[in-house]
């Protein structure tokens, strides 16, 4: 184990997979000579040069079509795309193309790729560069879906992304790439896709948390205990399709309460479509209407004092799991 | 003008053009049958451009085309029977009955697909070709498309790439003059389109794209560009489709007399009298190449009728490319019969029992094609209730639309 920043366990991720498997290739704008517009390729083009690490025009659906070509002619490409506001004019390519080749030409061709995408608010980047669009990616069949909270998680996801036969849309968080935790650094540690991790155990309310809103999750679920005596069981789906719902099912029929936290926006959101299938599927179990906790409804505005109250905060969540429990404590 | 090839050659272009015609006016029978569904969009008056562009590929090179591509594929060789069978949607067809007319796909052949978005192959094209490069493969990759598809953001931003990383790709314009309904010169500012490529540093050549043999001549020196220079190129072979846009296209756009002046130039005429007066040919080989492709377009129609629907329970194959279900995967299909996970049914409160019932008639209803499918709105609309509506513009009595006997889609295919 090392510990490394979320960006360090990225790139040694993409160095270990491109080390084992010639087919494994980056390109992006600016990740090879800049190295990485949040330094996350930093170190890839000295060691693999610029066959293997290409910078590429400022043509977001060409970048990721040429990796959807690349991909149907044996390659592994891992395209970066500089936020995922920039993902939106590769959307054709995306849901058109990467989602639907295998499924709409009868499982004749593949696509094993990776797009990655930093989004997220909290550095004033305003309306065209801070958002979160998980829940627009849920959506498509046809794609897996990806977003990590911890550097081990960044990394093992990532490895394992770049070894899956399918496209996949891996969502980073620019506030993450800066933490620090312990990772696996034995050339393993592949996180399977479809696991949930439970981050906190507890008994009373269960808080569901995705990218940075799974480490707001656990500070809530710290101030429940300490402040409130609430025992919060918090978990992390890690990926949203395929999504382990059995994880968080089993949660929720065992507190009886749910809470789910994201930064995005609220209408057809990852917390509604969680809330839906708690709902649909545990009915019986809930003792409280489930809570969602989400960004606000508008472009993120840039001044600082409105962008913060745009997105969710420890007390947030925590108001919204005293609310499932009210009148029981 | 150049040479004409050896006899073989020649009756092989003639005979793979003269089948691409009449499979494709076979499509368009069918589709007014409603043995075909959806979109259909037809190639004739196209084959000179698409066999003269296949006849000089080589085995490994991969092609890639738009939602006109039947011919592509059968002048690939893929067998017409597939093809047919895709357009009538049964597990035979070239994509199981999942692709449709806009979507062929023949893998092993490299015929890479026809794509529906339009521009939206042309970025794949330059990802095939990075592919082969990248391995060092001695494969060159063909990305045709239609003169609409040149304004797309797609094509500047393609060729920009190709051009910079000096892919193996022929970028091959079919400027049939028409971007659906809209004139040339009223969507492009530039109506020479092999111009479009200066911006980029690539040479860009206009081709005579009714003539087989000019075609191969400008496909082979692209094709050794690009292989032997790592040049890519732009071609534009100057043709024109017959047909509208799609079957269901009533051509307000354009006059008879320019269809017809067209017609004065079809590419499968003019090479079978160019080939008789060489010399080359007789006319019992001419003749003999049309019925040849008389008796392959109706075998591959009778093909498509035997060949069975897919079943309902393939509907989540080739989703994704791993086992049939990622571990953990939860499909959320409210249309399932089954109770959800976790419930059963005797546990199933009324409410939800209700609901179920509820939708077991509506899925009846559907099946006997009482209510319109509310997701089908403009030209399909329009194309499926020319399709389904009594001849005395009653509305479909019910039964199955297949039934429906043959009647034109509009004036201009009835008379052909």
């Amino acid at each position: 184990m090392a510990e490394l920043r979320m960006r360090e366990a990225l790139r040694d991720a993409m160095a270990e997979e491109m080390r084992r498997d010639e087919s494994v290739f980056v390109m992006g704008e600016d990740v090879g000579v800049f190295q990485g517009a949040f330094k996350v390729t930093e170190g890839l083009l000295d060691e693999f040069g610029e066959r293997r690490v290409r910078d590429t025009p400022i043509s977001e659906n060409t970048i990721v079509g040429a990796g959807v070509g690349a991909a149907m002619n044996g390659l592994r490409p891992i395209v970066e795309l500089m936020t995922v506001n920039f993902s939106l004019l590769a959307l054709d390519q995306i849901v058109n193309h990467a989602a639907a080749i295998p499924y709409m030409f009868n499982g004749q061709a593949k696509v094993p790729m990776v797009i990655r995408m930093p989004g997220g608010g909290g550095h004033q980047l305003g309306p065209t560069h801070s958002h979160s669009f998980e829940a627009l990616y849920l959506q498509v069949p046809g794609l897996l879906v990806a977003c990590p909270s911890t550097p081990a998680d960044a990394k093992g996801l990532l490895k394992a992304a770049i070894r899956d036969e399918n496209p996949v849309v891996f969502i980073e968080h620019e506030s993450l790439y800066g933490i620090k935790g312990e990772v696996p650094d034995d050339g393993n540690g592949l996180v399977q896709f479809g696991e949930a991790a439970v981050r906190r155990e507890g008994s009373d309310v269960t808080i569901v948390g995705i990218l940075k809103m799974a480490q707001i999750a656990e500070e809530a679920a710290d101030k429940l205990a300490s402040e409130h005596g609430v025992e919060a069981e918090v978990i992390d789906p890690r990926t949203l399709r395929p999504l382990d719902l059995d994880t968080i099912l089993e949660s929720v029929r065992k507190t009886n309460r749910a809470v789910i936290v994201e930064e995005g926006w609220p209408h057809g959101g990852v917390g509604a479509n969680l809330a839906t299938l708690i709902t649909e599927q545990a009915f019986d179990y809930l003792d409280a209407p489930v809570q969602r906790v989400t960004g606000a409804d508008v472009p993120m505005p840039y001044s600082k004092r409105l962008e913060q109250a745009a997105i969710p905060h420890e007390e947030h969540v925590v108001s919204a799991a005293l609310a499932t429990l009210e009148g029981a404590v | 003008m150049a040479d004409l090839p050896d006899a073989g050659t020649c009756y092989e272009l003639l005979a793979r053009m003269a089948l691409i015609r009449r499979f494709e006016e076979e499509a368009g029978r069918q589709y007014q049958r409603a043995k075909a569904g959806g979109f259909l969009h037809l190639a004739i008056g196209e084959e000179a451009t698409i066999v003269g562009t296949t006849s000089v590929m080589q085995e490994q090179d991969f092609l890639i085309g738009s939602y006109r591509t039947h011919g592509h594929a059968i002048a690939r060789g893929t067998d017409p029977n597939r093809v047919m069978a895709e357009l009538f949607g049964r597990v035979d067809g070239t994509s199981g009955g999942r692709g449709g007319s806009m979507h062929i796909f023949d893998g092993e052949r490299r015929f890479m697909g026809g794509y529906g978005i339009v521009g939206g192959n042309l970025p794949i094209a330059a990802g095939l070709g990075l592919a082969s490069q990248y391995k060092g493969e001695d494969a060159v990759t063909i990305c045709m498309f239609g003169d609409g598809a040149s304004n797309t953001g797609n094509f500047g931003e393609t060729m920009n790439l190709a051009a910079l990383w000096t892919l193996p790709v022929v970028f091959l314009v079919e400027n049939n003059l028409y971007g659906m309904g809209t004139a040339i010169e009223r969507h492009s500012a530039q109506t020479d389109l092999s111009k479009k490529a200066e911006g980029y540093g690539i040479p860009g050549t206009r081709v005579d794209g009714m003539d087989v043999i000019a075609m191969r001549e400008a496909v082979t020196e692209a094709l050794r560009q690009a292989r032997e220079e790592a040049r890519p190129t732009l071609l534009e072979a100057f043709t024109y489709r017959y047909r509208g846009h799609s079957a269901a296209d009533p051509e307000v756009y354009r006059e008879r007399e320019e269809v017809e002046e067209w017609r004065q130039k079809d590419p499968i005429e003019s090479f079978a009298q160019r080939c008789i007066e060489a010399g080359v040919l007789g006319e019992r080989e001419v003749q003999q190449a049309r019925e040849a492709a008389e008796t392959a377009t109706l075998a591959a129609v009778e093909f498509a009728e035997n060949s069975p629907e897919p079943p309902l329970d393939t509907m989540y194959e080739s989703l994704y490319a791993t086992s049939p279900e990622p571990g953990g995967w939860y499909a959320v299909d409210e249309r399932s019969p089954e109770p959800h996970r976790g419930e059963r049914e005797a546990d199933m409160p009324d409410a939800a029992r209700e609901l179920a019932e509820a939708g077991a008639a509506y899925a009846e209803i559907e099946e006997e094609g009482e209510r319109p499918n509310p997701a089908v709105h403009g030209d399909a609309m329009d194309a499926r209730a020319n399709r389904i509506k009594d001849p005395d513009g009653e509305p479909a009595d019910g039964s199955d639309p297949q039934d429906q006997g043959e009647r034109p889609v509009n004036a201009e295919e009835a008379g052909s």
